[in-house]
């Protein structure tokens, strides 16, 4: 089978395709039974680096960004900065006046 | 004019240099558009982070409405429908047309079981009036407790217990649901229930907003599963016209790559709305 068809294509092996395939089943298997050990407020980011490491492998060989041009993958990477800066920003200081402004409604606040 | 020297190519527009200047040029213009789509989910992923920082109670709450054994099935048809996309942009790219439409006709139908998963567990939600803000109304839900209560009051009956008839248990057990304290979550927030064996405790001020936040998002990923279903009949009819005998695959890529985005955003809705433990 040709695998170059014109310059600057790039196509995947089935093989490969099949891989990354079970990767994600794995990782959907991972984080689901990741949720059944309690490790308190250290779950929520095992399970984001768990779903992270899916969705880089779904990124690198399923959206080609591994053989494309390195652009593409640095507009990609740009939004997710420009929401981590959006996020980032948003948590600094929101959990620091919900109590006032909500007397006794906060309870995780402790007032 | 240099620049009409490759006219004869009917795939290429004529502000184009060639064939793959066209291509990179639709593989960045669909990038961007990804770019924007994660922006604008990116509000609402906000509108969750602030909420779930200042209210964990609400989300321990709500979260057991969410059937986990629902939101992992379609994950894995999400990522079912990701393989056969991608190995669809390979079969257009070489040319094979049968194994295309095969594969575009497979990541429709997993697109279509999405969907009708979803629609299980949105008429469940609206059958037991869990909806977002205003339209919260559990009443439904509160009937299902009311059975509850009947249920304990028939067991105490059978240790030979007294209480279970009058007033105060039945209005109890109302108030009650059989949904676990948030002591036991992460926020440690409510008192722990006092009767052994059951996990209960009352709902938590506010709750719609769970609703609220798990309706916007994945009715807005919902509808980019529509949108997505849309572009694959377009490409399916475009591979019965012949459209794709060429090679010129451009067009399965780029609604590959918006599937791949829809398939990305649902891996992180089914963590941050169904596995919050």
């Amino acid at each position: 089978m040709v695998e170059h068809t014109e310059p600057g294509v790039h196509v995947a092996s089935v093989k490969l395709l099949v891989i990354v395939w079970i990767a994600l089943m794995v990782g959907t298997w991972l984080t689901v039974s990741a949720t059944y050990v309690d490790l308190g407020a250290l779950n929520i980011w095992i399970g984001l680096a768990i779903a992270t490491a899916k969705a880089i492998l779904v990124a690198l060989y399923y959206m080609h960004l591994r053989w494309d041009k390195p652009f593409n993958a640095f507009v990609f990477l740009a939004s997710f900065l420009f929401l981590a800066i959006f996020v980032g920003i948003a948590m600094m200081d929101t959990t620091h006046y919900q109590d006032a402004v909500i007397p006794g409604f906060s309870p995780g606040m402790g007032s | 004019m240099t620049g009409h020297a490759h006219a004869q190519d009917p795939n290429v527009a004529h502000h184009f240099e060639n064939a793959d200047q066209q291509y990179q040029s639709a593989k960045l213009g669909m990038w961007v558009f990804l770019a924007t789509e994660i922006l604008f989910f990116g509000g609402l992923f906000c509108a969750y982070a602030v909420y779930r920082a200042n209210h964990p109670e609400i989300f321990v709450f709500g979260h057991h409405f969410l059937d986990k054994s629902l939101g992992a099935l379609n994950t894995v048809i999400l990522i079912c429908s990701s393989f056969t996309i991608a190995w669809a942009v390979r079969a257009a790219q070489l040319k094979q047309i049968r194994l295309l439409k095969v594969l575009l006709a497979l990541t429709l139908a997993c697109a279509a079981g999405f969907l009708s998963v979803k629609y299980v567990e949105y008429s469940h939600k609206w059958k037991h009036g869990l909806l977002w803000a205003s339209r919260y109304s559990p009443e439904a839900h509160h009937g299902e407790q009311r059975d509850h209560a009947e249920e304990t009051g028939a067991e105490s009956a059978a240790s030979g217990e007294t209480t279970e008839s009058s007033p105060e248990a039945v209005q109890e057990g109302l108030e009650r649901s059989k949904i676990a304290p948030a002591a036991s979550g992460p926020a440690g927030l409510a008192v722990a229930d006092e009767r052994p064996g059951e996990e209960i405790v009352a709902e938590p001020k506010n709750a719609q907003v769970y609703f609220s936040i798990y309706f916007l998002l994945t009715g807005l990923h919902g509808i980019h599963v529509l949108g997505g279903m849309g572009a694959m009949a377009w490409l399916l009819s475009l591979a019965r016209r012949g459209a794709f005998d060429t090679g010129h695959f451009t067009k399965v890529d780029m609604v590959a790559l918006y599937w791949h985005l829809v398939d990305l955003i649902w891996i992180y809705l089914f963590l941050l709305l169904y596995l919050i433990d």
